[in-house]
Formats: C-alpha cells, structure tokens, sequence
C-alpha cells in the first residue's frame, strides 16, 4: 500500500465516520419528519410545544396544519420557505440565541396573511371591493388601506399565552 | 496490493494520479473531520434539548403540612427557590419600591437597609395620617423577603402596641396557625390575633413561603389564611351563594389571583379580640368597604387635626385590580407578576414576584404585541394620571381637614362639624384606597380617577356643609339605558345584542 493509499483510505474512512454519523443524527433528530406536513414534526423542538397544543385546541385545527398557513402554496415556495425557516429555526434554537416570547416576522407574516386570503378569498375579496351588506345608515366604502388578517383573528391559529 | 518487502519494480505513476492521492486526500480528510466534529456536536446539542424536554422532577426530600422551611423545598424545587430568593433585590418603579437606602443600625432597630421614606417624600402625609402611626413611619414597599423584618422593625411597632394579628401576612404563619390551633387553622388564628405581636411574630421565622400558597403533597394552589376564607364567604354570601369555600369551589386560574388576594387586600381588626376582617360583606369596590364600615361604624383613629372618626386603607390591590380591565380579561395576578419563564424546555413560574414594569418582556408581551418603549408609555400615562388626581385629592382632603380643626378651635359646639367631618371621613377613605393601593391606578385605572374624583366631591361637599350650604349629595343623573343594535333587516336572522 502505498503512501497515497493510505491516506486515501484514512480519508475514506473520516468521510464515511462523517457521513454515518450525519446519517445517525439525521434519524435521531427525525430529519425526514420535516418532508412531511404532520404538524408534530414542527414540535420536534421543545420550543414549539406551546404551539403545537395551542393549534390543537385551536378553531384551525381540522381543517390547516402549520404548513397550510405558514408555506406558501406553490411546490418550490413551500420547500424554499421550509428550507430557509428551517436552517434559521435550527440555527437560533441550537445557539440559544433568540428573543421570547417568539415573534412572526417579515415574510412569514406575508405568508401567513396569504394563506388567509387564499382559503378565505370569498370573503376577503368582497371586503376589498366594498361587497359587504352595510348596516342601515351606513355605507361601505372599499378598503383604502388593507390590514392584517391576524390583526383582529390572532386566535384562530395558536393563542398562546 | 504491492508485497511490502519486495522492491517495486514500476515506475512512478504519473503525476496526475498523485496530484488526488497528496493534497487534495489530506484537505478531504480535513473537511470530513470538521463536518465531523460539527455533526457530533449538534447530535450532542440534540440530545441535551431531548433531554431538557423532559421536565425530569427528583424528589430528594419529603414535604409535609408542616415544613414551613422554604429552603428544603427548595430541594425537590430548586428553580422555583432560586427565584423565589430574588426577592430581596431592591429595586424601584417610577412609583413603587425602592433602592436599597443604607440607614445606621441601633438596638432598637438593626436594619442597615430599609426602603425610602414615604413621609419624606410627601410630607403631606404626616398631616394626611395625623395622630395615627403610619404618621410616624411610613416606607416604600420592599420584596417579600422582606415582609417579615420590616413589620418587627418598624417604628410604628414603638408607637402603639401592636396585636398578633398582623402576623397573618406578615410572616409564614400557616404552621403557626396550625400549632397554636392543635390542628384547627381557625382556632390558631384566633390564639394569635389575642397574642402581643411581639410575642407572636416570636413563634414564626420565615417569611411569606412555599407552604402559605401550596399544598405541599400535590403542589396545587391552595389558601391558608382564615382572613381571605371568610371575606370570600362573606362576599359570595352578598352574591346570593351560601356556604363558599375557597379552597373546594374556586378554579385554578382564579386561584392564580386568591392567592396573592389573601394578603393583598383592604382589611380591619374587629372588636376588642382583634379578629382580622376584610370588609367584603356589601362587596368588593370602594363604595361598598366604605357602607360596610359606616354600617359597623368603624374607625381606624380619631384625626388629630380635625377629631373626625377617619380610617386608613391598607393595600387593596385585590379589590381594585377586579374592578379593571385585566380581570375582566381572565388575567390573574400572577399572569403578571409571576408570568411564565423559560428554564431550558420547562414552564416555570417566576417566583421573583416583582413589578411587571421591571420585566415588561415576560409579563406584557405575552399577549401585547407591541414594543417594550411603547407599553411602558401607556403604563406611564395612566399613573401620571392617576397621580396628579391623588395629589389633587389629598390637598382637597386636607383642605377639609384643617377647616375643620379651625371649626373646632373657634366653637366646638357648632352642630356642623359632626356632619363635615362624616365627609372627612370618606374624603380621607376613598383618597386613601388608591395612594395606598400598590398600582398608582393601574391595576383599575378609570376606577382609580373615579374613586379620586369621588373624594375630591366629599371634600367639596364637607367644605359646603361646614359653610351652611345646602348641597345635594349627588347629582341626580343616572347612567342612560345601554344602546342596542338591531341586524339589518334584509340579513334577517340574529337576536338584538346588547352594546356593551
């Protein structure tokens, strides 16, 4: 065996070590579990819990897991967005350093305002375009400025507190 | 493979082959041991989380009924008594609490620290309270670490002989109760409230703990002082339910609240054996206490300035914080200032029960969204009001105060007087209940200004009397009836809901 081989072999076996023990931890975190849309797999980390029993009890819970509301619905979004959320989660949560209680921010708040109006798109684009029936007296004027739909509805997903 | 000992008859391979087994081998090994040790370490950081997760409890020692020892508790509760024993920081609030102020000791008194002087800050107080003992010492509020020494050291121990009474809530005195009852908690409370408080405060050693809010086999809320059980049946009992029971019929959230409610209310000694009464029979607002101890014809003193018949409030935040908004919400006491904490994966509540304006992240932002600056400001608005009303109030008070005393001076038979210092008496109550109410108006805010504006019209009305005008006792007006809101009849459907 020669000099090359040899530290070919001793590289093949750390690659392998790495590529073994990556494969262990990615079974033992459940890794895979994130490929799926079961919203247990969100509370893998104890950091969700709170959440996940909130949804539980919450009015959305038969009808939109975490997915449906904080993915968008496109295929590349939805893994794009589990990508990114899910380095940045992993990120914070194994450093330990982020703010509590959590806070929705930036484009995961524009997703989830989405997946509202996606769902409920009768009713928020009638809002929009002045189709409520207004109260006697009164006249409905089209939205000149939108707002939030979890402004007013924040426990329809997971009130915690 | 190549025999080791033969000499190798081939030549060098070509260089493009050893260019990937050198280097380019040695870099590859490198980046596999780093990714590596980097796999390894999260698995580790993986497991300690797992780990964490599971909420492990080791009981190391056994608590019984009667361990009044926070200490040992602390060992099946470590977390809980860590942050329990934080509350012997001093620190203050734009209008509570207080730095810690170093003072000599003197034989009487060995304190070297002690809490501001409410007097020296508003000497108007000494007037407010004359010829009562909270004229001679009255302290900013201190952690509950405290509650114990600063009652045996006060100087209002050195003024009036003080009853055992007082020990309900300020010290752990479930144990006491409990022994000096021979098992009977109501029994022992009434042998202590008869005792010296000297000689009682010699029976406890600790202050509030563990056992006065838990019980110690299941660890559930519990109530342990006889004042809270009976003002509650008393206050049930003006509602219509008969034979309340605190610690059989309350919910657990709105224990969250009793619990601090067992101490933290307006109270009195009843009768010649000092019994502690919370003055709950009528209700729980300002104007309820007030026909309460009109009806029993209580007086906490005779005012040295003016002879009316005045009273002191204590400290009701439990009474003004169910008049606000937070307890309409559901929110409970500890919600706020206890709020949940975050120790590794564990809930646990924060047994440093503080001001929630010194940890307004935990205790406001759980359900406010907005910022730290901006719930600050609101906090701030409603106490600057709150204290410029009571300032207000006080002088008003006092104004009536000292036209009564000159009254006295110039003809102490003028048959006014009787009637004017009637007014004094509840100027000085309803001034009283919100400058001693531990919130300045927070935990009640438009109750807190109503309440103020309320003694500043008793002061005007005391005035009025004293000066022979006749004046109506309240205007006439009543509330209009509540609006109501019809559907829309095209929409049909949907009964007519009241606007609240």
């Amino acid at each position: 065996m020669t000099k090359g081989q040899r530290i070919a072999a001793a590289a093949a076996v750390l690659i392998g070590t790495a590529a073994g023990l990556g494969a262990f931890t990615f079974v033992y975190a459940k890794g895979y579990s994130y490929l799926t849309t079961d919203p247990a797999a969100c509370a893998n980390c104890h950091i969700m819990d709170e959440h996940y029993s909130a949804w539980l009890k919450s009015s959305h819970r038969n009808v939109a897991g975490c997915n449906d509301c904080h993915t968008p619905h496109d295929l590349v979004g939805k893994y794009a967005t589990k990508a990114k959320n899910g380095f940045w989660h992993s990120f914070y949560f194994t450093t330990g350093n982020f703010p509590y209680p959590l806070r929705i921010t930036g484009g995961n708040k524009e997703i989830v305002e989405g997946a509202c109006r996606s769902c409920h798109e009768g009713i928020t684009s009638a809002m929009n375009h002045g189709g409520v029936i207004a109260p006697p007296g009164m006249e409905v004027q089209p939205a000149r400025e939108e707002i939030a739909c979890t402004h007013c509805h924040e426990y329809v997903g997971h009130w915690v507190r | 493979m190549a025999e080791p000992h033969a000499p190798d008859p081939r030549p060098e391979p070509p260089a493009r082959r050893r260019r990937f087994t050198g280097p380019w081998l040695i870099a590859a090994a490198v980046a596999a041991g780093l990714v590596t040790l980097g796999v390894a370490a999260l698995l580790t950081n993986i497991f300690e989380r797992r780990a964490e997760a599971r909420n492990p409890f080791y009981r190391v020692v056994e608590l019984t009924d009667t361990t009044v020892d926070p200490a040992v508790w602390g060992k099946n509760f470590p977390i809980h008594y860590d942050l329990y024993n934080n509350t012997v920081d001093m620190t203050r609030t734009r209008y509570g609490g207080s730095e810690a102020i170093p003072r000599q000791p003197t034989e009487l008194d060995p304190r070297d620290v002690v809490a501001a002087s409410r007097l020296v800050e508003d000497p108007r107080l000494r007037e407010f309270w004359a010829g009562y003992a909270f004229a001679e010492d009255f302290r900013e509020e201190r952690g509950h670490a405290y509650m114990f020494i600063d009652q045996v050291f006060t100087e209002r121990q050195q003024v009036v002989q003080q009853p055992g009474t007082c020990l309900h809530c300020h010290a752990s005195v479930y144990t006491v109760y409990m022994k000096a009852g021979d098992g009977d908690l109501i029994a022992g409370f009434d042998r202590v409230n008869r005792m010296k408080y000297q000689d009682a405060a010699a029976l406890a050693q600790h202050p509030v703990s563990c056992i006065d809010c838990h019980n110690p086999a299941t660890m559930e809320l519990r109530i342990t002082r006889p004042g809270f059980m009976e003002g509650m049946r008393a206050l049930k009992a003006s509602q219509g339910v008969d034979g309340y029971d605190v610690n059989r019929d309350a919910t657990r959230a709105e224990m969250r609240t009793y619990v601090c409610g067992q101490c933290h209310v307006e109270y009195y000694f009843k009768g010649p054996e000092k019994r502690l009464t919370y003055p709950w029979a009528k209700g729980l607002t300002v104007d309820s206490i007030m026909a309460y101890y009109d009806e029993v014809g209580f007086r906490d003193w005779t005012h040295a300035v003016s002879g009316a018949p005045t009273l002191k409030a204590q400290h009701p935040e439990f009474e003004m914080f169910s008049q606000g908004i937070h307890a309409r919400s559901g929110v409970a006491c500890a919600d706020c200032h206890m709020p949940y904490l975050r120790v590794g994966a564990m809930k646990v509540s924060d047994h440093w029960v503080r001001s929630p304006m010194l940890n307004v992240n935990n205790a406001c932002q759980t359900c406010h969204k907005q910022s730290e600056d901006e719930l600050q400001a609101r906090v701030s608005n409603i106490q600057d009001r709150t204290y410029e009303m009571r300032n207000i109030a006080i002088d008003a008070t006092l104004d009536l105060t000292r036209a009564i005393g000159a009254a006295v001076r110039a003809d102490s038979t003028n048959p006014r007087i009787a009637a004017a210092r009637q007014y004094q008496r509840k100027a000085q109550f309803y001034t009283d209940f919100v400058e001693a109410e531990n919130s300045m108006g927070f935990h009640a805010d438009q109750e807190s200004v109503r309440i103020l504006g309320n003694a500043v019209n008793f002061a005007r009305l005391g005035m009025a009397t004293l000066y022979g005008a006749r004046v109506p006792d309240r205007p006439a007006l009543v509330p209009p009836p509540p609006q109501t809101v019809t559907p829309h009849p095209e929409r049909g459907g949907g009964a007519t809901r009241e606007r609240r």
